[in-house]
């Protein structure tokens, strides 16, 4: 039994049976971040507040939602967004979030690729990230069917197909997957099961993984510096705050972070408010039907690059480069050969590669939502030959890079 | 050392046990995953085949998958040299003889109305007497034998048995064990 005295406050009555006073260096004061960083690096507390708005909205729509094919359009169409008072905006708020997520992720993840974040000690931050971003999607995906519109029907139809892996014909496994030899009770019941439970525990083990995984490393800084996080935080402690090149996390970090966040509220809440259209596809306001598809069926826009990759090829080419395209991004700590830690910038060839990656996931991205006719799907072919072309290139042009 | 290994044999024992848990309650698992025999015994849907007129595709339902029927008209039979297969280069008149259901004197196309690619449900189009898929562009002719890619294969033929002027899906009969064998459907 260790040796209690009789606390002097509240928070020494705390401090001694929680350590509250380490607790708060280890997590906050104490945790060290660099100076030289930009607006990118408030990333990751927007994706934390974003994810807090999923949830919060997500429990007021689980009260009234109902995982019944024959209930479940209705329930969100019509009690949640007429009967429940606030119901529309906990729904607009779900949907612009899960939406607005992907975005974040993508800048996020492409501010990582520019300044090399996932170097040196920093690839368990990619991989757990990667993980986060696999969690996200299928946590997206499974949501989709939930309102059980026309897009959430033929959106299930379509994706659970893809495991029947082409020319393999594994129909028992997508009969599996769906508990029925088309999408319906047994389906939604799962995917609801999926969405609210499952799905929603392993993104937060993840993001307990990607936020340990910062620890060791720190983060990074936007000159690719590397600092001694021990002799730069010793000479803050020491009062010598302009001379060191870390501050603390909070609340120094945190006031600049929760601006951005501020800025970002405000954005957000736009779109919720006035522009929510965008993340409610008028498609999905019709109910499920099985016996008729809609004239084009596309996901919404944060898979469109990925599935604009599966659709120029014939069925097994299409789920190869489809695989390809949604493992490879994992992979990139080691498919970067060059041992520089710096913005893309300063890298010679990497810094076209970087730019011709964005414009071709963006191409991709508006290629996908366009019919499958014409230039459309030239263009898209040479999207996507690009898109494997700049990724078996990466090993080859990173590994004669000079050492800067 | 003694007690070191006693605690061996112990963490050994117990890993025994846990695997053997594991494994079974992963079965448990996916058995609780498989469709429920309500679903899979959900049945035989039967059809009338002297209602349908020709060339106008008629949408049934069997085991929630829409079933196309189409009744062929004497032109659709006689595509000989015509209906050229993009992906063969040849001409698919052969499979009329192979993918139709004959009842009577009459020609039925009896598919399941889903796209060999992803899934999705081609319209017909009774001018131009062939099938497109809306979804990746794929086509396929009047006895649904594919023209143009991204599907695979012409759309799958159900099992079927035919009783006079009936026909009833899910019941393999010697017409569809036939077609089966010679590959004409999956």
């Amino acid at each position: 039994m260790a040796h209690f005295t009789k606390a002097t406050s509240l928070y020494d009555w705390f401090d001694q049976r929680l350590a509250i006073n380490k607790v708060e260096k280890v997590l906050a004061s104490e945790y060290w971040i660099p100076k030289n960083i930009n607006f990118l690096w408030a990333m990751g507390m927007i994706l934390v507040i974003t994810f807090a708005l999923l949830l919060v909205s997500g429990i007021f729509l689980l009260m009234y939602y109902q995982p019944n094919v024959n209930l479940a359009f209705d329930s969100v169409n019509y009690t949640i967004m007429r009967e429940v008072d606030f119901g529309w905006l906990w729904r607009h708020v779900h949907g612009v979030a899960a939406s607005v997520v992907f975005l974040i992720i993508y800048i996020h993840m492409f501010t990582g690729i520019y300044y090399g974040s996932y170097k040196k000690g920093r690839e368990m931050i990619w991989i757990s990230g990667m993980l986060l971003f696999v969690a996200f999607s299928a946590e997206a995906f499974s949501g989709y069917m939930l309102p059980w519109g026309q897009m959430s029907y033929w959106a299930g139809m379509v994706i659970t197909n893809l495991f029947a892996g082409g020319s393999l014909h594994a129909d028992g496994l997508v009969e599996w997957i769906r508990g029925d030899y088309v999408p319906a009770q047994a389906f939604l019941t799962r995917f609801f099961m999926l969405h609210v439970l499952l799905i929603p525990v392993a993104i937060m083990g993840l993001i307990g993984l990607h936020f340990g995984a910062l620890r060791i490393p720190h983060v990074n800084n936007q000159d690719g510096e590397e600092i001694d996080f021990d002799v730069e935080s010793e000479k803050y402690l020491a009062g010598d705050k302009a001379g060191s090149k870390v501050i603390r996390f909070a609340n120094d970090f945190m006031a600049k972070d929760m601006m951005v966040v501020g800025f970002y509220l405000v954005f957000f809440f736009y779109l919720v408010f006035y522009h929510y259209g965008f993340a409610m596809d008028p498609v999905n306001f019709d109910p499920a039907d099985g016996l008729k598809t809609p004239t084009h069926i596309y996901p919404e826009w944060y898979f469109l690059w990925s599935y604009e990759i599966l659709r120029p090829f014939g069925t097994n080419t299409g789920l190869i480069a489809f695989a390809f395209a949604q493992v490879i991004f994992v992979f990139l700590p080691f498919l970067d050969r060059s041992p520089n830690s710096v913005p893309a910038a300063r890298r010679g060839l990497f810094k076209y590669w970087f730019w011709a990656l964005l414009v071709d996931m963006i191409l991709l991205t508006s290629m996908g939502k366009l019919p499958p006719e014409g230039a459309f799907s030239t263009i898209g072919l040479y999207a996507a030959l690009s898109f494997i072309g700049l990724w078996i290139l990466l090993p080859i042009i990173t590994m004669f890079e000079k050492k800067v | 050392m003694k007690n070191s290994s006693r605690r061996g044999f112990m963490g050994k024992a117990f890993g025994a046990v846990a695997g053997i848990g594991a494994v079974a309650s992963l079965y448990a698992m996916k058995k609780s995953w498989d469709p429920l025999p309500s679903v899979k015994a959900a049945g035989f849907t039967t059809l009338d085949m002297s209602a349908y007129k020709e060339n106008e595709l008629v949408v049934e339902k069997w085991r929630g998958k829409p079933i196309f029927v189409l009744k062929q008209s004497q032109e659709m039979l006689d595509t000989e040299g015509k209906n050229m297969s993009e992906l063969t280069g040849k001409s698919t008149a052969d499979m009329d003889k192979k993918r139709l259901i004959k009842i009577g004197d009459a020609h039925y196309l009896v598919c399941i109305g889903l796209c060999t690619h992803l899934g999705c449900i081609p319209g017909y189009r009774p001018e131009t007497k062939d099938f497109l898929c809306a979804c990746h562009g794929g086509m396929y002719d009047d006895t649904a034998m594919v023209t143009k890619a991204p599907p695979p294969r012409g759309l799958d033929i159900p099992p079927f048995t035919v009783k006079g002027n009936l026909l009833v899906l899910g019941e393999a009969g010697p017409e569809y064990k036939k077609m089966k064998e010679t590959g004409i459907t999956l």
